[in-house]
């Protein structure tokens, strides 16, 4: 299900999902067709715009935190074009660590990198939590304190978590064990007072939901 | 989109008052109209007194006791024309629009208190520096006229011509004079009938039409990017993205499309950078508070952030205290080496109050650069204060302070 105003966009990013084989049964233009849409078709994970008409300002964002309050077990990727920490906020407060399904939150631009974009539209749809690396490194910066008594190695394991990456997806970028990333993680959920946590979503959105009361 | 319609501003150098004139060149106030105007403008004072006692004259043939109070009324009924026609000549000396005066049939109290201060003590005064400034050298002009009459003939006929002449060269004096006084007057009529506080209002406001006509025009052009541009580039990134897929990976041409989506995505990262600066988005969707925490959020330096506002604030206030709160934080990060710093705002009896202090070295010298001190007007042109607090060895404080009703 894709919800986008710009024709271009909409069908670009159809022609996107459906190469990487995924099906997509609705592509609407604005925010009450999506809620309708959402309604009829029932989708496994809806892709949105965050501005959207009638009034061109967050009418997608709203539509979708809607249909989350509905059904929390939507999956929703939002696109936007800025980076805008309230947005993100508003998308994860939904985001309990239990039960919801996937949220994702990502700059327009990572369309771009078609596979990855498709990979992050995968793991939403399988429950799973992409934050955008600018959205992160914004977290980070804000916050030094706590954050100084991680190693540099840590940190960026830390900013690879939150992305919603996987261990093995982290070993790999990192060029890493994935017994080493393991130990790093709990290194870092030690230092910070957090439980450690085997589900890659929950985890996200602990070390998420820590950055975000810390900033 | 309804733009405010804003009356174009006379950019011209011709004189708007007799004063005006006055200082300008010799020849060009001589040759104008304006000490023509101003003879007008001063014998114009004799109209409402002579309306005045003609009307006054059948009363007094009423007389006896009933003279006194029936003069009162007449004076009462006469008031309002005479107010008009005092707001009417004033336009003789002084063509500056009179402003923030009421429309309805009642002058209101400034205007009819002119008018009767008129009526009793101005004009005549009006008419003896007419009757002075033109009796002198009217009588000198006319001396070869009148004095050959003369008895024992005191004065030839040459003398005469002098003194005629010395008449002609006391004309532009004369002028001057009337001028002078006229301008003089029509000046202390301003003062008296058109209210300051009105004039002040009436300027706040054009000014508040302007700094809302131009918000609305970089909502304009940040929609038209929004729309535009912004959605091209992102498609032309993903058209990238999508050939490189058709390519065998790390052939010369699939590097050469990579590249390409890069330039585009540096392309959109810059459009988006340059959009935020104009009008960011969150500013509309969310107010101040949430902007100033995003804001807040991209500062290098830790930045706590305290912004309790219960209602969304007008437009160009929320604007503009967003503008101070991000350049604050630029100047923080640049120059303060503060280690951490802290933004509240809230309202105080109708006042936007945002303070930005920081822990840092402080010597901000608003005079020194030129951030402070567009700061400061931006925040003047919305009809607020900003003080820096800044000693040297810190720390500074940034306090603006916006009104949020007119």
């Amino acid at each position: 299900m894709i919800a986008e105003d710009s024709v271009l966009l909409r069908e670009g990013l159809a022609g996107l999902l459906e190469r990487f084989g995924h099906s997509v049964v609705a592509a609407v233009g604005d925010a009450p067709a999506l809620i309708a849409a959402v309604a009829e078709q029932d989708p496994d994970v809806v892709v949105a715009d965050v501005r959207m008409p009638p009034g061109y300002s967050d009418e997608g964002l709203r539509a979708v935190l809607e249909l989350r309050a509905a059904r929390p077990s939507l999956a929703v990727l939002v696109l936007s074009q800025y980076v805008e920490q309230t947005y993100a906020a508003e998308l994860l407060d939904q985001a309990r660590p239990s039960g919801g399904g996937g949220v994702g939150y990502l700059l327009k631009d990572r369309i771009g990198e078609v596979t990855q974009f498709a990979d992050a539209v995968t793991t939403v749809a399988g429950g799973g939590t992409v934050i955008d690396a600018e959205v992160v490194r914004q977290l980070l910066r804000g916050r030094r304190d706590p954050l100084a008594r991680l190693t540099p190695r840590e940190r960026e394991v830390l900013a690879l978590v939150a992305e919603g990456r996987s261990n093995a997806a982290i070993a790999r970028a990192l060029f890493v064990s994935e017994a080493a990333v393991a130990k790093h993680i709990a290194s870092i959920l030690a230092k910070l007072d957090l439980p450690p946590d085997a589900d890659d979503h929950r985890r996200v959105l602990a070390v998420l939901a820590y950055l975000r009361a810390a900033a | 989109m309804a733009t405010p319609l804003l009356a174009p501003a006379p950019v011209t150098l011709v004189p708007r008052t007799a004063l005006d004139a006055l200082s300008g060149p010799p020849q060009r106030f001589l040759a104008s109209a304006w000490p023509w105007r101003s003879l007008a403008y001063l014998l114009a004072g004799v109209v409402p007194s002579l309306a005045f006692a003609a009307v006054l004259a059948p009363v007094r043939v009423v007389g006896g006791l009933a003279a006194a109070p029936l003069s009162l009324v007449v004076a009462a009924v006469l008031l309002t024309p005479m107010a008009r026609f005092e707001r009417w000549r004033l336009r003789l000396a002084d063509r500056q629009p009179v402003r923030g005066l009421p429309d309805g049939w009642w002058p209101g109290w400034r205007e009819a208190g002119h008018a009767l201060v008129a009526l009793v003590a101005l004009w005549w005064a009006d008419l003896l520096v007419v009757a002075a400034a033109i009796a002198g050298p009217a009588v000198l002009i006319l001396s070869p006229v009148v004095q050959p009459t003369a008895p024992e003939g005191e004065a030839t006929l040459g003398q005469t011509f002098v003194a005629s002449a010395v008449g002609l060269l006391l004309v532009p004096v004369a002028a001057y004079t009337l001028a002078a006084w006229a301008g003089a007057r029509a000046a202390m009529a301003r003062a008296m009938i058109v209210p300051q506080e009105a004039e002040m209002r009436e300027i706040a406001r054009s000014r508040a039409r302007l700094v809302d006509a131009f918000e609305a025009e970089r909502r304009r052009i940040e929609r038209d990017l929004h729309d535009g541009a912004q959605q091209r580039l992102v498609a032309l990134s993903m058209k990238l993205g999508l050939a490189g897929l058709d390519l065998p990976p790390a052939s010369p041409a699939a590097v050469r499309l990579d590249e390409a989506r890069e330039l585009a995505g540096q392309a959109l990262a810059e459009l988006r950078e340059l959009i935020r600066g104009v009008h960011p988005q969150v500013l509309a969707d969310r107010g101040l508070p949430a902007a100033v925490r995003d804001v807040a959020g991209r500062s290098p330096v830790p930045a706590q952030v305290h912004v309790e506002l219960d209602r969304r604030l007008p437009e160009r206030v929320e604007a503009a205290a967003y503008y101070v709160a991000c350049e604050a934080l630029a100047n923080v990060a640049k120059h303060s080496g503060a280690g951490s710093c802290a933004v509240r705002g809230r309202l105080r009896r109708g006042r936007l109050l945002l303070e930005i202090a920081d822990d840092g070295i402080g010597g901000a010298d608003p005079a020194g650069g030129t951030g402070l001190t567009g700061l400061a007007d931006r925040v003047a042109a919305v009809g607020g204060t900003l003080t820096v607090e800044s000693p040297c060895g810190g720390p500074t404080t940034v306090r603006a302070q916006i009104p949020c009703e007119w």
